[in-house]
This record gives C-alpha cells, structure tokens and sequence, in this order.
C-alpha cells in the first residue's frame, strides 16, 4: 500500500518547511519534497517605501542574517544614489561594510556548526534524541560549546559596532555607512581579554577545522557518501578569481568545471538566471536561462564557493582550501556534508579577514559616504552565509520604491535541497514498513547541510514538535508518530 | 509682569503670572510630557499628555495659566497611566512601525512609549490604509505616522506667513497636506526645520536618513526629558 510521510516542521534550521516523502506500494521512495510553508511578501509591502528605508526594512526577513540583506540592498541603493556598482564607495564605507558582513559570516557559520550541525556529527544521526541538540553538546562537550558561544559573541560584537545593533543595526546607508570605528573598539577586538580577541577566534577557528578533519578521517561514509550528487555551482568571485563575499562577478561552473556563467557583471543577472514557481512550495526555483528549467539549477554557499573561487586571499584559510581541493583532484566537488568543511574554512577566511579590517586605519577616519548621478535601478549581490543573495530595487520619480525582486540564498538552493532530501529519503525509507526517528533525522540532516535560512528568525533547538504520518492512497492516516508533541 | 506663588510637587516657586504651568515647571527642571506643545508657538491643548493635577482638577499643562496659590502636581500613578493610554492610543491609531522608521532614536512618541513601558498593546490596532505623498522634491509626507498633533501647521502660521502646512478633510479623514507652489523652493535647511517640528516620522527629508549611527540618536542614552530634569 502506498504511503506518505510528512516531517513537519524540519528541525535545527531557520525557520519553518517540512518534507513530504511518498512511497509507492513496494515501499520505494516514489516522490519526495521539502516544502517552505511560509509566505513572506517583502517584494510587495516594500512597494511605496522612501528607497533609503529598503536597507533597514528588508533586512527584518531574518534575524540570524539580517547583515546579508541589509547590505545587499544598501549595494543596491548604491547604483540607485549613483554612487556605482559595488566599487565606487569610500575606502572607509567600503571597509566597515566589509568588517560588517565578516562578523556576519563569522557568527553565522559558527551558529550552524556548533548549534545546529554538531550534534549529528557528534552524536550521531541515530543519536539519543534528548542529546542529539544544543543542550546536548553544552552538556557532553562542554569546551566546544563555550567556544560556540564566544564565537557568535565576538561575531556579534563586530556587528554591533560597524551597524550599530548586533541584530537589525542601521550602519549601511546609500552610497556608504554611517559611522566610523573607534580606537576602544579597535583595542578591545584585537587585543581584547580572551577568548574575546580576534587572535583566539582564529585559534578556534582552526581548532574547529582539526576537529572536523578528524571526524572526516574516523567518518569517512558519512561525510563523503551522504546525499553526495554532482551539480553545477554559482558564487561570487573577485574578478581575479579570489574568494569575496562581499563583491564580485557571478561565475558558474558545471559538475566538470567548466565555466557556464563566465565572471559575468550581476547588474546584468537577469538575462542569465530565471526562477520558477511550483504549487507545492512557497520558494521558487532558480535556474541559469542558458541551460534551461530541467538542467539548469545550481547549487550556492559555501560548497559551491570552494568549486567556483580559484584561491582565498587570507593565508590560512588559502592552505585550508588547497587541502580541501586536494582531497577531490581539483575537480569540483559534490558532496552535500563537505559543505560543513568548506564553511569551516569560510569561518577560518572571516576571522583573518576581520584582523586585517581592523588594523586597516582607513576604517577610523575619512569620507562615509559618496553619491553621484541618480538612476532609477539597481542590483546588489553578495555572498550570504548560505549564499548568493540577490536584491533588485527600482524606484519611481519620486523616490518610492515600485519594483522589489529578492533571489535569497536559501532559494537558489531550492533544487539541490529536493535532490539531498530525495538521496537521504531513498538511503534510509526503501525497502521499509516501519518509519524510525533515526530514518526521518537522516532527511533532516540532509537538509541542514545547506543551513537553510526558511524564513526568518524562528529558532529550533531539536526540541520543536514533529508530527509524522503514514497515509494510505485515500489520503486516510494509518499510521502516526509525535515526536516533542501530542 | 506680576509675580505669583504656585506649589509643584509639594515645593513652592515664584512664577511670572503670565506663563503657563508647562513654562515654570520646565524652568524648574521639573518635567511633564508633551507631544503637541511646541517651544515657541501657542499652545493648544490637544494631545493632552501634559495633564496635571491642578488645584485638585485634571487640566491641561500647557494651556492651563499659573495663578496665585495654585497647587500643581505633575505625576501620580493615576496620572501616569492615563499618559501611558493616550500614547498607546496613538500608536494604535496609526501605523508606526519603529523598527524600520528612520525616525526611530528620534521620536517623541517611540521616547514617551519608551518612558512609559508600553510593551504589550492593549487596545486593538486599527492599521489603517493610509498614503504616502512623495510628490515634493524635498520632503515626504507618510500620514501613516502623523499623529494630527498640527505642529507643522502652528509653526508656519506663528512664524512665518503664508502657511506650508494644512490640515485637508474632516473627521476620521483629517490628514496634514502642503501647499506645493508655496513650498516650491524650499532649500535643505528649510526642510529640516520642517522635519525637525513634527515630533514623530510623519514629515521626512527626501534622501537623508539613517544618517545617525544607533547610540548617537536623541533618545539612545537620555530618556526624553532627562535634559529638563537635569540629568543629562
């Protein structure tokens, strides 16, 4: 008898979707599909707003990166106050909006890995429910989760003083930032008492990447085989080829390196990606026009960076990333728990990046801000921690908004998450009559190798209630399971 | 000017009979809290956010003239809560969505809500559907944050003839609109003074916002009327 299994809501992510897993009357995995089940509606209530708002107001989509969206439209409104595409600010403007989205990165990856991520890799995909969470590592591994902590702290820190809040600051404005660094702030990030120093968080940042290729090493099924399928990748990449996740051209390689988006200008995005709606989901689906709606998806964030970007333009993180590329030939890679590794790399690359900012004395005095010529539209990308996030403003006469069009990285991620929750679903759920917690977690952890950012700031501590059903062909419940619910 | 004796608070002070108990209890440091009073310019007693207890009546601060003998008492817990309702009526009233109003560190509405520790609502929101007129060159008018307190209107009319600002429709529909032949040359600063009378989001400069980092705003390190108190 046909069933259908429905995981709802997918746990230790932001936000809120669920999986729906159809099995046919052999019990194979016949459909499967990870739904966003929320609806936002930014693009249009944005509509009408004075344009300078769009920073401040867009960025309330999320909490956990607020920074991403709040620089990706100031980048946009950079074009609109002509103050040019991504290069013509201030070297302080420029700077402080750098520090800004590197704290972000810095705090965001480590959230994924220590807080949502660590406690399958730590516990075990069929770990103890009860443990297998934040709760769990801060009683089992006590020192990683201080470092957690700290981390996020010294991330946030950073954030609060280049955008004034460390959530939902207001630091980037039009054509460049509002605001300085002060020499205390200076002093207190680089020589700040430990473990509140950015010489201890690259430290850590290290340590975190030992602990990971040691785990690879003793793990090697897990970490190479799980939800592993080959894909084409678009990042940001600095127009020589290094790793930015602030600006760049768009560039896009197939599963055999070859380029398919050639380091194109992203003013220009829309003649090269399309998105498409499907009934099922509340995210759209993003494909690169040239290859078409079947074939053209493509995966972004920290994975796809690593096969895009020819070298990381910090010492450490560069050596990191040659062991990283070493390990498949150069040639790019495709599995979905490498994911983990190459964000740790990321994390290692942001806090080396946030040292050189810091030491930069652009970043104490000169110009804010510069505008120039105005124009009616504008485009600004940058590399969130989840990746590619595109903002598309375009105002009218009278200086209000009347077009928003947001690609958030999440949702450039759209297909690739379907096709991992479709490899984790087949592994675990064919051939089975019985539905296990360890068979719906390996879905879930499938999925939060992406980090996916759902919606906004809803937190999940793999405590939230699950509800599972087995349903017949009539759509009649024969089976059920609660998990943390009735 | 003849001089009177008035009690505030239980202290005695000499005061010019023609001042107001909002002007002799500012120039005592004693502060009680206004949104439609404007330094300057005739009062009108609208808001009423500025109710005392005068000679042992609710009135209002700001209209209410001293007289010899008067006892006025600022703030009770009586009092205090019916300021506390009538700014939550205004935010009910309105849209002010102070999490993206550039205004936000700047507001006299947003600082009193602050002072007063308005956390839950307890009045329905109305949200109306109100307009956005971004027709002038150099300012916006967003009717979803203006609380008619008719400052904009006052000021021009005391200061400066003819009038910027009006006030156009009746009843529920009352909104504030602009003469935009008259304002037609109005350069930066004339728009700032414009901004800068409306004491919350309601009247903004085109292009200039956000421009004040967070702490650095009005109300980020003082609450509003700590620098009448002296406690600034």
């Amino acid at each position: 008898m046909a069933k259908k299994v429905t995981i709802e809501p997918v746990t230790r992510v932001e936000g809120h979707g669920k999986v729906t897993i159809h099995l046919d009357d052999n019990n194979q995995v016949a459909q499967s599909r990870l739904h966003i089940v929320e609806f936002r509606g930014f693009e249009r209530f944005v509509q009408g707003r004075p344009y300078w708002e769009a920073p401040v107001l867009v960025q309330r989509l999320c909490g956990i990166c607020p920074v991403s969206h709040h620089l990706a439209a100031a980048k946009a409104l950079d074009v609109i106050v002509g103050a040019g595409t991504g290069d013509g600010l201030t070297p302080t403007g420029e700077k402080m909006r750098r520090l800004m989205h590197y704290g972000q990165i810095f705090q965001s990856h480590v959230l994924h890995f220590f807080h949502l991520a660590s406690p399958d890799l730590l516990f075990g995909i069929d770990g103890d429910p009860a443990l297998r969470n934040v709760i769990g590592i801060a009683l089992e591994h006590k020192e990683l989760a201080v470092q957690a902590v700290m981390m996020r702290k010294f991330g946030q820190e950073i954030i609060k003083a280049t955008a004034g809040k460390k959530v939902h600051g207001t630091g980037a404005i039009p054509g460049g930032i509002n605001k300085h660094l002060t020499q205390e702030e200076k002093e207190q990030f680089l020589n700040g008492p430990d473990p509140l120093n950015v010489d201890k968080m690259i430290e850590w940042s290290l340590g975190a990447l030992e602990f990971f290729k040691g785990y690879h090493a003793a793990n090697k099924d897990l970490i190479d085989k799980f939800a592993a399928f080959p894909s084409s990748h678009v990042s940001l990449v600095r127009k020589d080829g290094a790793l930015d996740l602030y600006h760049g051209v768009l560039r896009g390689i197939d599963n055999d390196g070859k380029k398919i988006l050639n380091d194109v200008d992203y003013q220009d995005y829309l003649e090269y990606i399309d998105e498409e709606v499907k009934s099922w989901s509340y995210m759209k689906f993003p494909y690169l026009r040239s290859i078409g709606k079947k074939d053209g998806w493509y995966r972004v964030g920290p994975l796809a960076r690593m096969n895009t970007v020819d070298f990381i333009p910090t010492p450490l993180a560069q050596k990191e990333f040659e062991i990283f590329q070493a390990y498949t030939g150069g040639k790019p890679n495709g599995m979905s728990m490498h994911m983990h590794w190459a964000r740790l790399i990321e994390i290692l690359h942001s806090a080396e990046m946030m040292k050189e900012l810091i030491n930069d004395p652009d970043l104490y005095s000169g110009d804010l801000t510069v505008k120039g010529t105005k124009q009616k539209e504008g485009v600004g990308l940058l590399e969130a921690p989840r990746g590619t996030l595109f903002h598309h403003y375009r105002i009218n006469d009278d200086d209000q908004i009347e077009m928003a069009n947001l690609i958030v990285s999440t949702t450039n991620n759209n297909t690739p998450m379907n096709t991992a929750v479709n490899l984790a679903a087949k592994q675990f759920m064919n051939g089975q009559t019985e539905i296990t917690e360890p068979m719906m977690n390996a879905v879930e952890v499938a999925i939060r190798a992406y980090d996916p950012c759902l919606s906004c700031a809803t937190h999940a501590l793999g405590k939230m209630p699950m509800d599972f059903k087995i349903v017949d062909k009539n759509g009649k419940v024969i089976n059920q399971k609660f998990k943390n619910g009735e | 000017m003849s001089k009177v004796l008035i009690t505030i608070d239980g202290k005695g002070f000499l005061a010019d009979s023609e001042k107001t108990v909002l002007e002799v209890a500012r120039e005592n440091h004693i502060y009680i809290p206004t949104l439609c009073n404007l330094e300057g310019i005739k009062p009108q007693g609208s808001c009423r956010i500025c109710t005392c207890m005068i000679d042992g009546r609710m009135m209002t601060a700001c209209t209410t003239p001293v007289n010899n003998g008067m006892v006025v008492v600022t703030k009770t817990d009586e009092l205090d809560k019916l300021r506390s309702k009538i700014v939550e009526l205004l935010f009910a009233e309105g849209n002010h969505f102070c999490p993206a109003c550039e205004r936000s560190g700047n507001c006299e509405l947003q600082a009193l809500a602050y002072l007063y520790k308005i956390m839950v609502p307890e009045f329905d929101y109305i949200f109306p559907n109100r307009d956005v007129d971004a027709t002038h060159p150099k300012l916006i008018l967003d009717h979803n944050r203006c609380i008619l307190c008719k400052r904009c209107i006052r000021r021009k009319k005391e200061a400066e003839n003819p009038t910027w600002f009006v006030f156009e429709n009746r009843g529920n529909h009352v909104k504030i609109n602009f003469d935009h032949e008259l304002t037609a040359d109005m350069d930066d600063e004339m728009a700032q003074k414009a901004m800068d009378t409306c004491p919350v989001g309601a009247i903004i400069r085109k292009e200039k916002g956000y421009d004040v980092p967070i702490g650095r705003r009005k109300y980020d390190l003082h609450p509003i009327g700590s620098d009448i108190e002296g406690k600034e």
